[in-house]
């Protein structure tokens, strides 16, 4: 059996170990969670290439953003590399109190989400971006299902954006469409935006469609936690939710007893941080360049060798 | 048919229409009372939230105790589980490696060895060389192909790590199917008690238990095989339980004459007699494997499926389609391998030759090819892992077709569209949705006792009731609406379809092509193309289930006819039928049940597809199911599922009885 294996000694391992200082506490692997969008991909590898220039063992599972909370309280999972204030504060908040998950910090990515247009509609509706303008333009926005409403195509149900309770709060006459997933959302929109037809959508950043697509966010009245938590507040003195949606920190979050069992990964991920505008750019390469994710990790991991040694620095 | 029959028949036909009609109208008139006097009994109209049971709940409560308290004595309900997931993980591991990842080998602190997956071409020629046993050359053409493709298309190293996965899951699936076939033919008993659980197995959503299993059996690529194991092996036990008890009396009764024991008898008379059969099962479980893979890469099994969810969500069309294919691809390679081997007249007893050579020639061949292309692979790269720049893809050709069609003829689709939405979907739908409740519970009942009496009125009616007493009564009749309408189409569209087929030979062999892609093309494929073209919402979601639920309909419809006795055309030929005197006269009326059957089958496969149609915004108990899973909470989930499981067993209930009587009626039962 033995002649037809090809062998290949692998001693790089030990030697990474140790010019970083640190042996790894622990052999067993260390599972990321990715989920199904390019921005999280990308940002779970390049902490995966970290990690493994460490000297630990890394595995990536795929997992739903918001079912993995039940993997990383009972340790089958054990980072999640982004979980967002704007749609899963309130699942992360739950699984905090069960003293089972830690959080991590913050990412330093800032998550913009909001109704969006392409630039042409503003030809039609030249009071945008201000919400204001929305309902003269419900029409220009309608299509034969919602007319004379217009239409907004809002994220899956999952996501908790609270639009349709937006919608009612500011008295906008558009009926709220949910996309069943990410990807029919931009698939409606790429078709829109071929076609210059209307299309007012959500769309949220980091991610490619605004860099492809010109388009801008609609201004509403600005986010507070009053908004969301006491209808008294805002415009509309009855109902909760007369404002935009907030814009929000990226954290990570991980099993609790990892930390003791891998502390330096853990302090790792707790110092990773990196900006919009370089995650942006990521992922531009690889959703419209299609470049491959790991050589843009790769070539992140080689040019930005000073960034990435400090995070690994463990006391 | 004698005499007495066909009286028989004619009073059958002559009498109980007209009562039926009779009670058929008081019914619709009652419905029409309801809903005109609403405001007397509101609660019959639209059933009242304060009513609901809360099972939901008590579910999720009952799967928490599962996990978190239920204690078997030694150890407790999950431990058990996750013993068992960590077992699966072993020959999972080895597939892998084997196909797919390659194995590390770790020797002490520092050193590991590395040994490298087997190359494409020597999976290739094996497989090949399989093909070849199985069916002969035209075959091992055929599957060869099928891998030539998945090697130029560069989708080989995902559909290896499918193929490990699949490799794994169905041997389990078979074995575990025939152990409990087996059991189902050997005690009445456990027969009752199986069969109404395979009936769940095949219409709960795979969504609504993938939560428990993910907690009982951790994420990853093992949980994504239990999940698998379970929708694909209900097949396999039916089957078995059939093939066991079409064996022959007289065959068992010389097994006994010789003096075989019952385990004896069992293994060796009833199980290879029943082989046939078998083995039509154990092609139901690979292509039902096969089905699952885009669901399985949700919850962690990677591959081809996460090749396909991926690309698509970057709109990626043609990248998508091309990892599509290789599923389908995948699927054809093994159906028509399974197939070959059932379809294999049965070896004879040889003398074994001495010599492993003499004695496994295709064994020593494979491992010969093994030994060789491994061996060549280690000096020349491209022999071993297919080189980058000889693979071809057709991806931007796709995305450019569907950016052209959808400039130049948006307009003309969207005026279709419009149409159809305002004169057919949206007047079904309110229809359905100011129906009130109490009245469908009643009237399912009522087609269960006209069709099959008390006892199959009492079946339908209680699990309409379910949808109503848990709460799900709108998100129901909204399925019904979407499927309803969707079946309707797919029959218009693939009963002519099978009727052309059925009397065209070399039509039927294009259809055959296209019915089998369509069934194993994921539907996330054309599921985005669609929403490029016809927005989110409904109308994107009833062409999904149209296309996918197509199959059964032109398949039933064209084995229908074909298997119309020669006999009676030859009849219908005497009597001076003209070709189309015989289609509407002869074939069509009996072919009828056959064609209901089908249609069956549309309305199964119409309900599968309900969660996906959630993918794309609909707003029925798929959503519902959907959502559950995201927001991991078990017993929403179940229960949802439950109710389209049961919407499945009413109409499959009703049908098959009305299909059991017409079979009577013409005598063909």
């Amino acid at each position: 059996m033995k002649a037809y294996c090809r062998s290949v000694f692998l001693a790089a391992l030990l030697a990474s170990g140790t010019a970083l200082g640190a042996a790894p506490e622990s052999k067993d692997p260390i599972k990321l969670t990715i989920h199904d969008w390019t921005g999280q991909y990308i940002t779970t590898h390049i902490m995966g290439r970290v990690l493994e220039e460490m000297g630990y063992n890394v595995e990536y599972q795929q997992a739903d953003y918001i079912a993995q909370f039940a993997g990383l309280e009972s340790g089958d999972l054990h980072v999640a590399m982004e979980m967002w204030e704007t749609t899963g504060k309130q699942a992360m908040d739950e699984s905090l109190k069960t003293g089972k998950t830690v959080d991590l910090g913050e990412t330093g990515m800032k998550a913009i989400e909001e109704w969006w247009y392409p630039l042409y509609m503003k030809e039609k509706c030249p009071g945008l971006p201000d919400w204001k303008a929305l309902n003269d333009c419900a029409e220009a926005f309608s299509t034969p299902e919602t007319h004379p409403k217009g239409r907004y195509l809002g994220g899956p149900v999952t996501w908790a954006g609270f639009d349709d309770e937006r919608a009612e709060a500011l008295g906008l006459d558009y009926e709220v469409v949910h996309a069943g997933t990410d990807a029919a959302l931009f698939a409606e929109i790429q078709s829109a935006y071929e076609r210059k037809a209307p299309i007012l959508a959500w769309v949220y950043t980091p991610h490619w469609a605004p860099i492809k697509f010109k388009g801008e966010w609609v201004e509403f009245p600005r986010y507070s936690e009053e908004c969301y938590n006491d209808p008294k507040w805002g415009m509309n003195t009855e109902k909760a939710y007369d404002c935009g949606k907030p814009r929000g920190w990226i954290k990570k979050v991980g099993w609790k007893d990892g930390e003791a069992k891998w502390p330096c990964a853990y302090q790792a991920v707790r110092n990773f941080t990196i900006s919009n505008q370089a995650m942006g750019e990521m992922v531009g390469e690889v959703d419209l360049d299609g470049k491959k994710v790991d050589d843009v990790v790769e070539n992140w991991i080689k040019n930005n060798e000073d960034t990435w040694t400090k995070w690994t620095q463990c006391s | 048919m004698d005499a007495a029959t066909v009286a028989d028949g004619v009073r059958g036909q002559r009498r109980p229409i007209p009562i039926w009609l009779v009670i058929w109208a008081v019914a619709l008139l009652l419905t029409a009372a309801l809903y005109l006097f609403q405001q007397l009994w509101p609660w019959a109209v639209t059933y009242p939230e304060a009513w609901t049971v809360p099972l939901r709940f008590w579910v999720s409560d009952f799967m928490k105790w599962l996990i978190n308290s239920f204690d078997l004595g030694l150890f407790t309900f999950k431990e058990f589980t996750r013993s068992i997931a960590w077992l699966l993980q072993w020959p999972l591991d080895f597939a892998g490696g084997l196909l797919a990842s390659g194995f590390k080998l770790a020797w002490g602190e520092e050193a590991e060895w590395f040994i490298p997956r087997l190359s494409w071409l020597a999976v290739t020629a094996v497989v090949i060389l399989i093909g070849y046993q199985s069916g002969g050359i035209r075959l091992a053409l055929l599957v060869g192909g099928c891998f030539l493709y998945l090697v130029i298309f560069g989708q080989w190293d995902s559909a290896m790590v499918t193929l490990s996965s699949i490799v794994i899951a169905v041997p389990i699936g078979v074995v575990l199917g025939v152990f409990i076939g087996i059991l189902g033919f050997r005690s009445r008993r456990a027969e009752r008690l199986i069969v109404p659980i395979l009936d769940l197995m095949q219409t709960v959503p795979v969504f609504a238990y993938l939560v428990p299993v993910l907690f009982l059996f951790g994420f990853g690529p093992v949980a994504a095989m239990v999940a698998t194991i379970i929708y694909a092996t209900p097949p396999m036990v039916r089957c078995a339980m059939l093939s066991l008890k079409q064996v022959p009396t007289e065959i068992v009764e010389f097994g006994q004459m010789v003096g075989c024991s019952r385990r004896q008898l069992l293994w060796k008379i009833q199980i290879p007699s029943a082989r046939p059969t078998l083995m039509v099962g154990v092609n139901q479980v690979i292509m039902l494997s096969l089905n699952m893979v885009i669901i399985a890469s949700m919850i962690g099994a990677g591959g081809l499926g996460f090749d396909v969810l991926s690309s698509l969500k970057r709109l990626r069309i043609g990248e998508g389609i091309e990892a599509g294919v290789a599923i389908t691809v995948l699927a054809i390679a093994l159906d028509r391998i399974s197939q070959g081997f059932a379809n294999r007249p049965p070896s004879e007893q040889r003398d074994r030759p001495d010599s492993f050579i003499a004695r496994y020639p295709y064994t020593t061949i494979a491992l010969g090819i093994v030994i060789i292309t491994s061996l060549a692979g280690t000096f020349i790269e491209g022999l071993h892992t297919f080189p980058e720049r000889l693979q071809v893809t057709t991806g931007t050709w796709w995305n450019d077709l569907v950016s052209w069609i959808n400039i130049n003829f948006f307009d003309e689709l969207e005026a279709i569209k419009t149409w159809l939405l305002l004169n057919v979907l949206i007047p079904v739908k309110r229809f359905l949705l100011v129906l009130p409740w109490l009245a469908v519970v009643g009237m399912v009942g009522l087609a269960g006792y006209q069709l099959g009496g008390w006892r199959l009125a009492l079946f339908t009616g209680s699990l309409a009731l379910f949808m109503a007493v848990t709460g799900n009564w709108e998100k129901s009749m909204i399925s019904v609406y979407l499927c309803g309408i969707s079946v309707i189409i797919a029959a218009l569209i693939g009963i002519p379809i099978g009727i052309y087929s059925a009397r065209h030979e070399r039509a039927h062999r294009v259809v055959q092509v296209v019915v089998d892609t369509l069934q194993t093309l994921p539907s996330f494929v054309y599921l985005i193309p669609v929403v490029m073209l016809f927005r989110v919402g409904d109308f994107s979601a009833m062409i999904a289930v149209v296309a996918y639920a197509l199959a059964p309909a032109i398949r039933y419809t064209d084995h229908g006819i074909r298997q119309i006795p020669p006999s009676l055309v030859e009849a219908g030929k005497a009597f001076g039928c003209s070709r189309r005197q015989m289609l509407w006269k002869v074939q069509l009326p009996i072919a009828l049940p056959e064609i209901m059957l089908g249609i069956n089958q549309v309305i199964m496969m119409a309900l599968a597809m309900l969660v996906i149609t959630a993918l794309v915004g609909t707003r029925d108990l798929g959503q519902e199911v959907y959502i559950a899973l995201t927001k991991a909470d078990t017993g929403r989930g179940i229960v949802a599922g439950l109710c389209v499981a049961f919407i499945a067993m009413i109409s499959d209930r009703l049908i098959s009885a009305w299909a059991q009587r017409k079979k009577k009626e013409f005598g063909l039962a």
